[in-house]
């Protein structure tokens, strides 16, 4: 379906969002959407999707006519689909009533026969598969958006809005819904792919636009040129920098023989020495057995077998509190349910860390004190400003604010998941301050790339098996990648030796 | 204790268990939706009252029921314009309004009280009542336990079988994602949280012209049902076949502790009396064991085929509430 968005703009009280963006899009092109956190994109995309209404004067066109959508129902009506960036679904009914939800026709009663027909087909079409009986909190974020894939396409979608469909997706998920969307593209779907991962929107997309503050501020065809999308991006030219290899120091945590355990998988022997000042980095699918691994070195989890120790101090089987005591600090992934308490203010969070003793709170202190961290970190906010309404970035950047200093041991689970290439870059700066401190990292990524630029040495788990430490500056990305995907390890598999 | 007896006092369990039901499911639908009605304690004495008043003042039985069902929609709107429109605290709110109508049906019905009014008569199903066992224990009821057999079944089929049944779970699970698949989110919880209120309202006089007919005031021993109502609705799991299994249990374990008090002689009698509650709690727990922890681990340990089928079993024996039980929705 031909798309066609003519002069949209959109108010929010005194914020203008959308700056009279004018985009064509032709059937069967995948089109990128580039910005950074705050451009615009979510804007637009919720503009086509009938989540929210453009300002008069906008209009958009599909097929050559004008229509107006009211409601995300409406779009579907349309055939526009939207994929949000967190599975829109309901995770503890069955996977065939997921995909029936939502179907305008049907009767009261609706023929599930029929529908687990469709259902069977349009997964096989696509080579995804899917028990039908299932519940969808069994599935991966990966799979639940190839079901949406499906239930989009099964209720008429010729548009699908994709809204960062790689966060929190595999390496090989990655692969598989790259090519389903150029197999839809090919049949002449229209795709739109909202992203601020560049190497994902290049792999991909053969038509890209950039937003930059609620503007359209350049478009591109193939070959892509990832210095000038940046520049177009950030107004600037942005660079990763350097590799900063490590200066170790003495031995910061020591794994002797750690065995961990779960309800779901075993994790057997793991020997592992960290220096001061050394990052490393944990690589796997999502759920293969990193997340209890860091968790372990948080103190959350009780090691079944072996010895933790923190410079030289036994803390095998001690609390989480032991551990912060020791300079230990976990930034889970969850940064809302986890890691931050909404419904508290920035001040609030800092007096909470810092102020531990007494029970009155010292409030001038606090807001001075939160106006330090708030000016020394970047975050956009007040003070006042409660952490739910930050922006992820800034919520990160918050949660860094907060680590505890001295630190030994900072503990980091996807701590650039969602942040554009600034933040990215403005994050790790203050990490690596940490490590030149004398701290040690390890940290969880599914972003390859992230891994590599910043890590010393990596680990690679594969469904309980952890790879031996592997030199970041003599690997790459393919490399991983099949470590990751279960190939090129030797048969015993087991522990890993440090 | 011989069979006739067993026969007659099981009937008894099945009629007792019927206003029950008829709390349970529309807590269930209301729940369902995302609303709590905590009002349900109070909508039962005030439905009772009522039905019974109004019952009285026609001479008919149907208007009786009927008004109970009103009063227990209309108290269900309150609860409903509250949470959804004003947005407040479905607990605050429902609390208060639990209180308020125990006391308004309290204070209003003191004119009725003791007062003999017309009543639901037993309504023997022809044929089926001739049947030996099957036909005393189901086809010898009143009017109010056959309406609670059926709207069981029918609260389970819309729930679980119908287009409609299934935007109601989506929309108590998350909606947001219902919104996009095309309901009206705030709307359907009015009508659910109304319809459940109309169900709740029949629970009263399903007691005052049925089960135990009519008005006796503080001593009618209807204070407490509505809690009792409400614990049942969580621990079936809302569902409306389980929490019916829950309510049936409930009205079989008081039986039993009348029927065991004259054998049990050294047992004191309020011992039995109290017993349900807590051995209500016990099973309960045992039915939702699936969320435990260490079962996870103990299935972990089982031989595949074994793991399979306890997991199977325990998935579908586990509930979860609605996840978004008791959170007002805003479409952005």
């Amino acid at each position: 379906m031909n798309v066609a968005l003519k002069n949209i703009h959109k108010h929010f009280g005194k914020v203008h969002a959308n700056k009279g963006i004018n985009l064509t899009i032709p059937s069967g092109t995948i089109q990128g959407i580039l910005g950074e956190n705050g451009a615009g994109k979510s804007t637009l995309m919720k503009i086509l999707s009938g989540f929210i209404q453009a300002d008069s004067g906008s209009e958009i066109i599909l097929d050559g006519k004008p229509v107006v959508i009211h409601s995300p129902a409406d779009a579907i009506h349309h055939g526009v689909g939207m994929l949000h960036q967190d599975p829109l679904d309901f995770p503890p009914m069955r996977i065939l009533d997921n995909f029936l939800i939502g179907r305008s026709s049907g009767g009261l009663f609706p023929n599930r026969k029929e529908v687990a027909q469709d259902f069977n087909r349009l997964a096989q079409e696509f080579d995804f598969s899917f028990d039908p009986d299932n519940y969808v909190d069994t599935l991966t974020v990966g799979e639940r958006q190839q079901l949406e894939i499906i239930r989009l396409l099964w209720l008429g979608a010729r548009i699908l809005i994709l809204d960062e469909p790689t966060t929190g997706i595999s390496a090989s998920q990655k692969i598989k819904l790259f090519a389903t969307l150029k197999t839809l593209a090919e049949k002449g779907m229209t795709i739109i792919f909202v992203s601020h991962k560049l190497e994902d929107v290049e792999s991909l997309c053969n038509q890209v636009a950039v937003l930059r503050a609620g503007e359209l501020v350049g478009e591109m065809k193939p070959p892509l040129d990832t210095s000038t999308l940046v520049e177009m991006m950030f107004g600037k030219v942005v660079t990763l920098g350097e590799r900063q290899p490590a200066k170790t120091g003495d031995t910061m945590l020591d794994l002797q023989n750690v065995s961990l355990e779960d309800a779901r998988m075993k994790i057997k022997n793991i020997n592992l020495n960290v220096h001061a000042g050394e990052v490393i980095g944990l690589a796997g699918m999502e759920g293969s057995g990193q997340g209890m691994f860091i968790r372990a070195c948080a103190g959350l989890t009780r090691p079944v077998g072996g010895r933790v120790q923190l410079k030289g101090h036994d803390l095998t089987g001690k609390s989480y509190h032991v551990y912060k005591n020791a300079g230990v600090n976990f930034l889970p992934a969850a940064r809302l349910e986890e890691g931050l308490v909404p419904g508290l203010s920035l001040t609030d969070h800092f007096v909470l860390a810092e102020q531990p003793r007494g029970i009155f709170i010292d409030r001038t202190a606090g807001e001075k004190l939160a106006e330090d961290r708030i000016k020394s970190f970047n975050i956009r906010g007040t003070p006042l400003t409660m952490v739910e309404a930050l922006s992820g970035g800034n919520q990160q950047r918050a949660e860094l604010a907060l680590l505890q200093s001295p630190l030994s041991l900072v503990l980091l689970e996807h701590p650039t998941r969602g942040l554009d290439i600034e933040s990215v870059i403005y994050i790790w700066g203050k990490l690596k301050e940490r490590c030149r401190q004398g701290a040690s990292i390890i940290f969880i990524s599914s972003d390859l790339e992230e891994i590599l630029q910043y890590s010393d040495r990596v680990l690679v788990f594969f469904s309980g098996k952890v790879s031996q430490p592997i030199d970041a500056a003599n690997t790459s990305v393919e490399q991983l990648g099949q470590l990751i995907g279960g190939k090129g390890w030797p048969e015993n598999g087991g522990g890993s030796h440090a | 204790m011989n069979q006739e007896t067993l026969l007659v006092g099981l009937a008894g369990v099945l009629a007792a268990a019927a206003p029950i039901i008829f709390a349970v499911l529309g807590e269930t639908l209301s729940e369902r939706a995302g609303v709590i009605n905590l009002s349900m304690n109070g909508t039962i004495l005030l439905s009772a009252m009522g039905g019974f008043a109004v019952a009285y003042n026609t001479d008919n039985v149907l208007f009786g029921f009927l008004a109970g069902m009103l009063i227990g929609a209309l108290v269900a709107l309150v609860v409903a314009f509250a949470s959804i429109t004003l947005k407040q605290s479905q607990v605050a709110v429902g609390f208060v309004l639990a209180l308020t109508c125990r006391d308004l049906a309290y204070f209003i019905g003191n004119p009725y009280m003791g007062q003999a009014g017309p009543r639901l008569q037993a309504l023997p199903i022809p044929i089926l009542s001739d049947l030996p066992i099957v036909g005393q224990l189901f086809f010898r009821q009143e009017a109010v336990t056959y309406v609670s057999f059926i709207a069981i079944y029918l609260a389970w089929l819309w729930v679980y079988r119908t287009r409609p049944g299934l935007m109601l779970q989506g929309i108590g699970e998350k909606p947001a994602a219902a919104f996009i698949r095309g309901a009206n989110v705030n709307l359907m919880r009015y009508i659910y949280t109304v319809i459940g209120g109309a169900l709740i309202g029949l629970a009263g006089p399903a007691y005052s012209l049925a089960i135990r007919a009519g008005w006796m005031g503080t001593i009618s021993g209807l204070d407490g049902i509505g809690w009792i109502a409400l614990s049942i609705t969580i621990f079936g799991g809302w569902n409306p076949a389980r929490a019916a299994f829950g309510a049936y249990l409930f009205a079989l374990l008081q039986w039993l502790g009348l029927v065991l008090q004259p054998v049990l002689t050294q047992v004191p009698s309020q011992v039995l009396q109290v017993a349900p509650f807590p051995l209500m709690i016990l099973t309960l727990l045992l039915v939702n064991i699936g969320n435990a922890e260490w079962v996870d681990r103990t299935l972990a340990a089982m031989p595949e085929t074994a793991r399979k089928f306890f997991s199977k079993l325990l998935r579908a024996m586990r509930a979860s509430p609605p996840a978004s039980l008791g959170v007002p929705f805003d479409t952005d």
